[in-house]
């Protein structure tokens, strides 16, 4: 079967279309054998079309740090300026039922008639690491209807590792008077997030601390490794100050990589996808097999990754060879 | 020997109005000349959140539940000839609880009354709307303002007045159980205080007074004994907070008044005529014991799990009360429990219990935080989650539903659908009408001066009473009134509470084989079961949607919940962008008939035709035949309280809307 046969318009899904886009995301989210097929054909039809000027935003931090709220405000001036925003919103499964209540899309105030928005809870399941399995997937569809996509997960630990693998700008969101500014700093991501917010500054003090405390931090003082020099941004997105300070720092780190590594970094991401599709299909126990994680991503970066799947079709024919 | 000097009774109210200012006017004339001491005034679901009945969100809800009141000119025809000077008023109005006020005192002043005689009572508890009764209109800061100033305003202008009730009732009705009833409401009265006080205008020697007039409303449960233990530790912990928090030096203005409703929640669909007996008992927990008896009790209707009572249905609660306060000698007697020590005992274990519930709250920073956060809407939902599972597993004995089954066929229920009071809905399109005339006769330019005048005191920080009544009086409408405050102050969503909550003690035979079906028709689609509890419309009451929400989560179900006055097109769009298999709505306010076929409108315009609904609430079988043919897979009512095979329900329909074959 093809895309076609299967109801999906790539015409419709560029454009924006509302039941393109939801059909299409719920064939990526399938994991029925037969579906898998249809979904690599449609990611390869994605990155072809994929949005010149996209920027995909990873927002993370400790539950109640206020992320959905920011991610309103965000939306809104995103809006403002004339760009279509998607917004993917990842929330922890439940151990012991698999089940998962995906609360975010509640929290992030929007208009439902609008047009230009359009929002997708997941639910992490069993995968570590705080992304939906299909997350990657779901991703790739987004990035072809919007300007501004934005992925919303819960820092616990290892999920702003994983954050970092798919977005091009994170931003970390603490809240004052929580410890969550010690707890970033104690946790050992510092050289993550690009920008670091302080939410609800209008709690003045507590806010100041935080503030003060995050400056303090190795990596704020000056430019990183890659050159950049972290964003540290206050913001009260109850009474609506400091998200156009966020959105000018986001704008900044989009020229900074533009100007530099963006394809660099987008085309690891893909690899490190490569890697993850290889891993689902053949296990760790396969990994082996080729000679280990490092050979294996050395291997990648000799292949056209553009389109991850075809990379996992060359890494199948390798396992044959063995 | 003399016959022995019989205490006053407590007021004996009904809570009612509905439909239009003139039908319920009659409906209160007709209580008043029964001998009902007191008038208690419902508010239909519009007027409650502020919006007039033309906005599109009050469709459906005209006059359903309460009486509209948009304007000065419904005030007074509300009370026509009931001289507002002699009444004991009791309103159930909250988040524009300073408007209907001055809509109040406009219509009193027009009746030549001396406004500083007016006695009753404005409910103007907001906290609970947040996390039970639904009705909030503005951020919590924001409302703890409005609150404050109806306090202050009437400690200075009317000082016969209760400027709030505090009510534990709704959270019983959420849920708690009487350790988070008695914390969380203490905590509550604490945070309004707090700001009354923090506002500075009341000198520290009148605060006592202001502490002097609040008054609560609390539920009575069936479990009459810890119920009256209950009141009783609230008296004592309410003295307490008076004086060593606020320095209240005189006790009886320490006292804590209260009035009850009791329970509606434990009142059953089966076999009806049982909840005669259960509201009996209930209501002998905050009578009995003398030192704390409710000062006023409003009994519901046997048949209230049925739909909107009658008047028949109303008094005969009514005469409940009459009897024992007139026949028998409860009233001849003093505290008939002071030093009994099983008593004793039972209350020291409350106590204890709820004073450290109380102290973790105000650790926190008091009961705003502790809402903003979640924990109280979640420590709710948890207690509530326990209580389903209780009466599921038998451990907690309902008779007639979970135990003692069978049953004659009661006479009773013979053809009251029929005889049931329902709301026309002509009604709506007449009250729509009659806004219409009344905004097209009042001086347009005077009402926009008043509302203007609001606004600016809004920003300069003033109380709002006087340029309320300054609205009042120029012909501003409810609506009109909210949206001005809502353009300064912003709207609200309250937390939700089913996040966090933790899975429930150990899964049952029955339920580990529903997660089973869960994971089966999962793997059959190829996605996880995806669920969309909608609550459409003004409705407020949402245990149901929570307990659905979080069961299907504990059975493995990805669950889309989104929180209570959602637009049947925000329910449609939901839908469509997370993809979901099944949409389950939960409706009890009856609204029903316009809202279903509404989101099924939504759905089809979005390509979602085949996608199954379901429906939750109070619905009548004649309307299931109204609906769009076909559109409504199912429908659960209360007396479906096995959520276990809800679910189960849930599985089957999914996989037949899929042509999937469970094996």
């Amino acid at each position: 079967m093809d895309l076609r046969h299967a109801g999906i318009s790539l015409e419709d899904i560029r454009s924006g279309k509302k039941t393109a886009i939801a059909g299409a995301l719920n064939l990526l989210e399938n994991r029925k054998p037969d579906e898998s097929g249809l979904a690599a054909e449609l990611i390869e039809a994605l990155t072809r079309i994929a949005r010149p000027r996209r920027h995909v935003i990873g927002i993370t931090g400790p539950p109640g740090a206020g992320k959905s709220t920011l991610i309103s405000r965000l939306i809104r001036e995103y809006r403002s300026m004339g760009h279509g925003v998607g917004i993917m919103a990842v929330d922890p499964s439940s151990r012991r039922s698999g089940g998962a209540l995906l609360g975010d899309r509640a929290r992030i105030e929007h208009d439902p008639g609008d047009a230009g928005i359009f929002i997708r809870s997941m639910a992490a399941g069993r995968h570590l690491g705080g992304l939906a399995w299909r997350t990657r997937h779901c991703l790739t569809l987004l990035e072809a209807a919007y300007d501004r996509i934005l992925l919303e997960t819960t820092g616990v630990g290892q999920s702003e590792t994983e954050i970092e693998q798919v977005a091009d700008s994170v931003v970390y969101v603490v809240q004052p008077g929580s410890g969550d500014s010690l707890q970033f700093m104690k946790a050992g991501i510092m050289e993550i997030p690009h920008i670091l917010v302080v939410n609800k500054a209008d709690l003045k003090n507590p806010a100041l601390k935080a503030f003060h405390e995050l400056q303090g931090v190795a990596g704020l003082s000056g430019p990183r490794e890659d050159g950049w020099t972290p964003a540290l941004i206050r913001v009260s997105a109850l009474e609506g100050w400091g998200q156009d300070q966020l959105v000018s720092a986001l704008e900044d780190h989009y020229r900074f990589l533009s100007a530099g590594d963006l394809e660099k970094r987008r085309r690891r991401h893909r690899i490190q996808w490569a890697y993850l599709l290889f891993l689902e299909r053949f296990g760790s126990q396969g990994a082996e097999r080729l000679g280990g994680e490092e050979r294996i991503f050395k291997r990648l970066d000799g292949l056209d990754v553009s389109n991850p799947f075809s990379a996992l079709h060359e890494l199948a024919q390798d396992m044959a060879r063995t | 020997m003399e016959p022995p000097a019989k205490e006053q009774p407590w007021l004996m109210r009904t809570y009612s109005g509905y439909a239009s200012a003139r039908a319920s006017n009659q409906l209160f004339r007709g209580n008043l000349a029964k001998g009902q001491t007191g008038l208690s005034i419902a508010f239909d679901l519009p007027t409650q959140t502020g919006y007039d009945s033309d906005h599109g969100l009050a469709r459906g809800e005209v006059g359903k539940l309460g009486v509209p009141m948009r304007s000065l000119e419904d005030m007074e025809t509300l009370f026509d000839q009931i001289p507002i000077e002699r009444m004991n008023t009791s309103m159930t109005i909250n988040a524009p609880a300073a408007w209907i006020l001055a809509l109040y005192l406009s219509a009193a002043r027009r009746q030549g009354a001396d406004l500083s005689q007016l006695r009753g009572t404005t409910q103007n508890d907001i906290l609970k709307e947040y996390l039970s009764r639904g009705t909030y209109i503005f951020p919590p800061k924001a409302s703890m303002r409005l609150a404050a100033e109806v306090i202050r305003y009437t400690f200075h202008r009317i000082p016969r007045w209760n400027p709030i009730n505090i009510c534990s009732y709704h959270l019983q009705e959420s849920g708690a159980d009487p350790v988070q009833e008695l914390a969380f409401t203490l905590a509550n009265a604490i945070s309004v205080l707090d700001a009354v006080r923090d506002a500075g205008d009341i000198a520290s020697a009148d605060f006592p007074q202001v502490a002097g007039r609040f008054s609560f409303f609390l539920n009575s449960g069936i479990r009459f004994i810890e119920e009256m233990c209950k009141v009783r530790v609230f008296s004592r912990m309410w003295d307490r907070i008076c004086r060593e928090r606020y320095g209240v030096e005189d006790p009886a203005l320490r006292r804590f008044r209260y009035g009850v409703q009791v329970n509606s929640l434990g009142l059953t669909e089966r076999q009806p005529e049982n909840n005669i007996a259960r509201i009996i008992y209930e209501f002998l927990g905050v009578v009995l014991s003398r030192s704390a008896r409710a000062r006023s009790v409003q009994l519901p209707a046997w048949n209230e799990a049925l739909g909107l009572p009658r008047p028949w249905d109303q008094q005969w609660s009514l005469r409940i009360q009459q009897i024992l306060a007139h026949e028998t000698d409860l009233l001849e007697y003093g505290d008939i429990f002071d030093g009994a020590p099983v008593i004793a005992r039972k209350e020291k274990t409350l106590e204890e219990a709820a004073q450290a519930e109380l102290d973790r709250v105000l650790e926190m920073g008091g009961a705003v935080e502790a809402l903003e956060n979640g924990y109280m809407k979640r420590s709710l939902v948890e207690s509530n989650a326990r209580r389903i599972r209780e009466i599921e597993t038998g451990r907690r004995v309902v008779v007639g539903v979970n135990r003692f089954t069978e049953g004659e066929p009661s006479p009773l229920t013979a053809g009251l659908q029929e005889t049931f009071l329902t709301v026309d809905d002509a009604v709506e399109n007449e009250q729509i009408e009659a806004l219409r005339v009344f905004r097209s006769r009042r001086d347009g330019a005077r009402a926009a001066r008043a509302l203007e005048r609001l606004l600016e005191a809004v920003s300069a920080g003033e109380n709002l009473m006087e340029a309320s009544i300054g609205c009042a009086e120029a012909g501003v409408t409810t609506g009109e009134w909210a949206d001005g405050l809502r353009s300064l102050f912003g709207e609200y969503r309250a937390p939700t509470g089913v996040s966090g909550v933790a899975g429930g003690g150990g899964a049952s035979e029955e339920m580990r084989a529903v997660k089973r079906r869960v994971r089966q028709l999962s793997d059959l689609l190829g996605r996880n079961l995806k669920l969309l509890v909608g609550k459409p419309g003004l409705d407020g009451h949402s245990n149901g949607a929570e307990q659905v929400a979080l069961k299907a989560r504990d059975v493995g179900m990805e669950v889309v919940y989104e929180g209570i006055r959602l637009t049947p097109e925000q329910i449609a769009e939901s839908a469509l962008q997370e993809g979901v298999h099944v949409v389950g709505l939960s409706i009890l306010s009856g609204s029903h008939l316009k809202l279903v076929p509404e989101v099924i409108r939504g759905l089809k315009e979005r390509g979602l035709e085949k996608l199954p609904v379901l429906l939750g609430g109070v619905i009548p079988e004649d309307d299931i035949q109204k609906m769009p043919p076909d559109s409504i897979r199912r429908v659960f009512a209360p007396r479906d309280y096995n959520l276990n095979r809800i679910m189960s329900d849930i599985v089957d329909i999914v996989a037949a809307a899929n042509s999937v074959t469970l094996p």
